[in-house]
């Protein structure tokens, strides 16, 4: 054997084993020293942490019947991992569209997060958090889910999810009291760190109030997969706590009933031309309430025009959603009882009339009730300038004589210091407005309450002094936006008087303050407060539509005690003189055609009729009441707007929910034919069986009007 | 004086060296490395083959079965004498060009972009091309010894040996597998240089090999998916959906393993499937991520045990043609090694090329354990003339 090859033999042999050691040495580097970062990098790949949704709390009425309850929806999720590692991805998106009945840019445009440069605007992008799986489409239906679970080798990457969607079985029975649930999107997720794990939360509504006790706790699983992302193991780390159930005060048949007689009074209102403007009456807004006296609990409460609580599931699309929130259709959204503020009108006359007691007048003495009364240089007129001669503080009440309360605001207007005012005026009328409740929110549990107005001399000044320049700014260029002449040059008009005089209380301002009118603003809920306070002997009770909370094997866990918000600063006699000056109303006064032939022997009813003037557009028609007016026990407050006279459109609605309340049939009360079980409310929440579904007992009103 | 003649010598072998005289620390390595990848094929598919509904086994099994062939065809080729090996190489030869030849007619089936099997019944296949590897070495050895050992070969010689390797090498650049090219090229390269060839003739077939390699990219001769492949090394993070998930994967998983590993079964990344290929060219990650350094420096061990005892006989090799046969063989396993090793630690390119022994595939175990019967001939020669 040469040394020429036995030398480049032993080159190699140096060579072959270098190869092995840099081999051993790259393998050290990987193993020993980077395994730490190979682990974690690991770890990443295969362990997924899934969030186990909890099952949102059912809202129930006070006998347990279901309000809003959840049924399963199938989704559809892309894992995007996965996605980008097949070589046929395109193919795959390609087959899910066509599936899906969408276009595949749409589909894969629902793959990027939003707000990200190649997003497309929502819902057409992925608004959940940006590491997880996107889901494309909701809610496809069982036969569309099917392909997909009967060919995964045609859908990878594709999975099918459950998910729990809020379900309203009456449609729009209580629609806006419930509210609606929607999907936390990215926005939700930067800003609350709570929401972390959480899909859908409330949005309105009870659903909003109580979103913290109805959505529970998600829980939370660790999973194994595999490079396809297929589970391979896993555990429950945390399991997922259910959401609490809401026991409301509503009760399910009253809300039926009120609903329906809402929607009568809209239709009466509508069946009827307005003999100022000679049209029929718009009715384009209504709302209405039934409280207990002695607790505040809200029975029912209904908004017109109404919507179905259902169409936000799964995500609303943009054109419910403009029609939903459209002034032309009445902005259906508006949960009015508690959002629309508006002139009382007479139903405010209880307030002045307790004012008057308190001011000195006598409640047997004799007040004159003119046709129109003068002051200032000015005349005001009565209500369809009829006049009743000399009559009491009752019965002005019964036949809701603007001019003796006219008389009543210029005595005070002149005690007061008249337009040079004392020190500290003592603004009675304003004054006991505030102690009724009237210019504050209720406090009840639902968002976005309105806290309506109470029109007194400090509160004309500091508008004044926000409205100034706006007004004098007017006073310069006038309206030329508003076609209509006439209207243009009296808002003009009207804008030069407030730029130079609005700061000023003038006794007109006291008059039509007097009679619920001028910039008198309340929601039917405050009325209804009032009155039930009146009707109870002076508590202001604070209103609420929660009854109880409860766990999901039924043990309460929380129940909500009667809160009350004040006393009435009125004396007991006073109030006792008011209940019966409001009976005469039902029985020989503005309502009495309305409740004509109701047995009110038997269930004595105690209200007050309200016929708002407002500016520009038709009349308001408002009915507060009570009943029985000896022994009250529910306040029912109406109103319809631009819907009339109190007594024809309202009045006639609220003698039905009273007829349905008190079982009334052929002008015979009834206990038994009550449309609440038992002719009364439920003493405490109901029961739930070991399946969490509520023991309803059966009674004798419960299948009137609780079917949609 | 009775002048007393030594009986003339008798015929150095008439019978076939017993097996006692095998190289057995060289075999029992080699095997070793077979058994160990027996077990890491079949740790690498039983949750496939679970999940197919099959025997998790069956691959594993596969394997051991290949090992048993593969040292029987490594017992014959140890028998064979010297001129049956002269005779027999041309067979070899000649087939594994056949072989070639069918891989690229209708009968070829392609994996991975390349078109390197032969598809048989019932579920097996061949690949030519590992054939061709050892008739390349055994055939280049022949004709670069055919001559005084003393000088450096001629051009003549030279020119032969080169056209020898070139044409399988050019069938398999067609399918396209240009890793098997390289190592051909390579392991040839590396017999030229033992055989003596002269350093400025190497230099001039070095330069000539750069420029085939320059005008084989130019002129489009390779893909681009070969080009991708072969550069994803240096750019790991490009992501999934390029040859650069195989290779961080596999990193990921060796690194995973750390010293003493996950456990054979246990490896997150092998059961879960997230390093493709892993039975066959990514073999290594499984043995990284589930015996850890400790099972990589045994399986390196076994490695440079068999590559040391190959180097030993060629050292030993009483002839020129042993010699070159020997190194020839310790080359082919040394740089597949390397380059297959190299590419699941992430410091070479990605070429489909198996980890002789332990990489999944009855072709490349049988052309391997011929290699080891090769080296055993070789052995033998040396040893029966001690």
């Amino acid at each position: 054997m040469t040394d020429r090859t036995h030398a480049r033999l032993l080159i190699l042999a140096v060579l072959v084993m270098s190869l092995v050691v840099t081999l051993a040495a790259r393998a050290f580097s990987l193993q020993v020293a980077g395994a730490d970062q190979a682990r974690a990098a690991a770890s990443d790949n295969r362990e997924r942490a899934l969030v186990l949704p909890a099952t949102r709390g059912l809202v129930l009425d006070q006998l347990g019947r279901p309000l809003a309850t959840n049924r399963i929806a199938l989704d559809v999720s892309v894992a995007r991992r996965e996605l980008r590692r097949l070589d046929d991805a395109e193919a795959v998106l390609g087959r899910l569209a066509a599936l899906l009945r969408i276009d595949p840019a749409t589909l894969a445009a629902r793959l990027e997060n939003c707000g990200t440069p190649r997003a497309r605007p929502q819902p057409d992008c992925w608004n959940g958090a940006p590491g997880a799986d996107p889901v494309v489409a909701r809610d496809i239906g069982v036969e569309r889910a099917g392909v997909i679970l009967a060919a995964p080798a045609d859908y990878p990457a594709v999975t099918v999810l459950e998910s729990a969607v809020r379900h309203y079985p009456g449609g729009t029975r209580a629609a806006h009291v419930l509210g609606h649930v929607g999907r936390v999107t990215a926005e939700d997720l930067a800003a609350r760190a709570d929401l972390d794990g959480i899909a859908t939360i409330g949005r309105a509504g009870l659903e909003e109030q109580y979103d913290a006790e109805l959505r529970g706790r998600p829980g939370l699983e660790r999973v194994v997969v595999d490079s396809a992302g297929h589970r391979q193991s896993g555990g429950v780390v945390e399991p997922a706590e259910p959401g609490q159930t809401l026991v409301t005060t509503i009760d399910l048949s009253l809300q039926a009933v009120l609903e329906e007689q809402l929607e009568a009074a809209v239709t009466r209102a509508r069946g009827r031309v307005d003999p100022v403007t000679r049209r029929p009456y718009e009715a384009d807004g209504a709302a209405a309430v039934v409280l207990d006296v002695r607790t505040g609990a809200v029975l029912a409460m209904a908004s017109a025009p109404t919507f179905d609580a259902n169409v936000w599931t799964g995500g609303i699309s943009s054109a419910d959603y403009a029609a939903l929130t459209d002034a032309a259709a009445g902005q259906p959204l508006l949960n009015r009882p508690l959002q629309a503020a508006l002139p009382p009108a007479s139903s405010f006359k209880v307030v002045s009339t307790a004012a008057a007691l308190q001011a000195g007048w006598s409640p047997t003495d004799a007040y004159d009730c003119p046709s129109r009364y003068r002051t200032g240089g000015r005349w005001f007129r009565n209500y369809e300038s009829r006049a009743h001669g000399s009559i009491t503080l009752a019965r002005s009440l019964e036949v809701s004589c603007d001019t003796v309360y006219y008389r009543l605001a210029d005595q005070l207007w002149q005690a007061d210091g008249g337009s040079d005012p004392v020190e500290e005026p003592r603004e009675l009328v304003a004054s006991t407005a505030a102690d009724f409740g009237f210019g504050a929110a209720t406090g009840i549990d639902l968002p976005g309450e309105r806290a309506g107005r109470v029109p007194s001399r400090a509160a004309k000044r500091a508008l004044w002094q926000e409205r100034r320049d706006d007004w004098c700014r007017r006073a310069d260029t006038g309206y030329p936006e508003i076609a209509d002449a006439e209207r243009a040059r009296y808002l003009r008009q009207l804008a030069q008087e407030q730029c130079v005089d609005g700061m000023r209380w003038r006794v007109g301002d006291a008059l039509n303050a007097a009679i619920g009118q001028g910039d008198t603003a309340a929601t039917v809920l405050q009325v209804a407060v009032a009155y039930a306070a009146v009707a109870n002997g002076g508590t202001r009770w604070r209103p609420h539509l929660a009854r109880a909370l409860l766990d999901a094997d039924g043990s309460v866990v929380r129940s909500v005690e009667p809160q009350a918000l004040g006393t009435l600063d009125v004396p007991a006699e006073d109030l006792a003189f008011l209940r019966r000056a409001l009976r005469g109303v039902i029985e020989d006064g503005t309502a009495r055609g309305a409740f004509a032939g109701f047995p009110v022997d038997a269930v004595p009813i105690a209200g007050k009729t309200g016929t708002a003037e407002v500016f520009g557009k038709q009349s308001t028609s408002w009915f507060a009441s009570f009943a029985p007016a000896d022994d009250p026990r529910y306040a029912v407050v109406m109103m319809v707007e631009q819907g009339g006279t109190g007594a024809f459109t309202s009045g006639r609605s609220v003698r039905q929910v009273y007829e349905a309340i008190f079982g009334v049939r052929d002008g015979v009360a009834d206990p038994a034919r009550s449309v609440l079980v038992g002719g009364d409310v439920a003493d405490g929440p109901p029961v739930l069986g070991p399946d969490g579904v509520p023991r309803v007992p059966g009674g004798a009103g419960s299948e009137r009007g609780a079917g949609p | 004086m009775t002048v007393l003649r030594t009986a003339p010598p008798v015929p150095a072998r008439v019978a076939p060296p017993p097996l006692r005289a095998w190289d057995w620390p060289l075999v029992l390595a080699a095997a070793s490395l077979a058994v160990l990848g027996a077990a890491l094929v079949w740790s690498a598919t039983a949750a496939e083959l679970a999940a197919a509904g099959r025997w998790q086994g069956s691959y594993g099994l596969r394997h051991a079965v290949n090992l048993v062939l593969g040292l029987a065809l490594c017992w014959a080729v140890s028998r064979l004498g010297h001129r049956a090996i002269r005779r027999t190489t041309p067979v070899l030869y000649g087939a594994s060009l056949v072989g070639l030849l069918l891989v690229l007619s209708p009968m070829g089936s392609t994996v991975n972009g390349a078109q390197a099997w032969i598809r048989l019944p019932a579920g097996f296949s061949i690949q030519p091309s590992e054939l061709a590897k050892v008739s390349v070495i055994v055939a280049v050895a022949l004709v670069l010894a055919d001559r005084d050992p003393r000088e450096a070969p001629d051009l003549r010689t030279l020119g032969r040996a080169l056209a020898i390797a070139a044409v399988p090498a050019g069938l398999v650049l067609l399918q396209p597998d240009l890793g098997t090219v390289l190592v051909i090229g390579a392991i040839v390269a590396g017999m030229l240089a033992l055989a003596g060839v002269r350093a400025q003739h190497l230099l001039v077939l070095a330069a000539a090999a750069a420029a085939a390699v320059a005008a084989a990219f130019l002129l489009g001769m390779v893909d681009q998916y070969q080009v991708d492949r072969l550069t994803a090394f240096a750019r790991p993070e490009e992501g999934a959906r390029t040859f650069g998930y195989n290779t961080q994967q596999a990193r990921i998983a060796i690194g995973a393993g750390g010293v003493l590993g996950q456990g054979l079964g246990q490896g997150s990344q092998t059961q879960g499937g997230f390093v493709p290929f892993n039975h066959t060219d990514f073999v290594f990650s499984v043995a990284g991520e589930e015996l850890g350094f400790v099972g990589v420096c045994v399986l390196l061990g076994l490695l440079a045990v068999v590559l040391w005892r190959g180097l030993l006989i060629a050292l030993r090799a009483r002839d020129l043609f042993g010699r070159l046969v020997a190194s020839g063989v310790v080359l082919w396993v040394a740089l597949q090694s390397f380059e297959n090793i190299g590419m699941n630690l992430g410091i070479m390119p990605v070429t489909g090329v198996p980890l002789p022994f332990v990489s999944y595939g009855g072709s490349s175990m049988f052309a391997v354990w011929i290699g080891i019967g090769l080296l055993l001939n070789v052995h033998a020669g040396a040893t029966a003339d001690d």
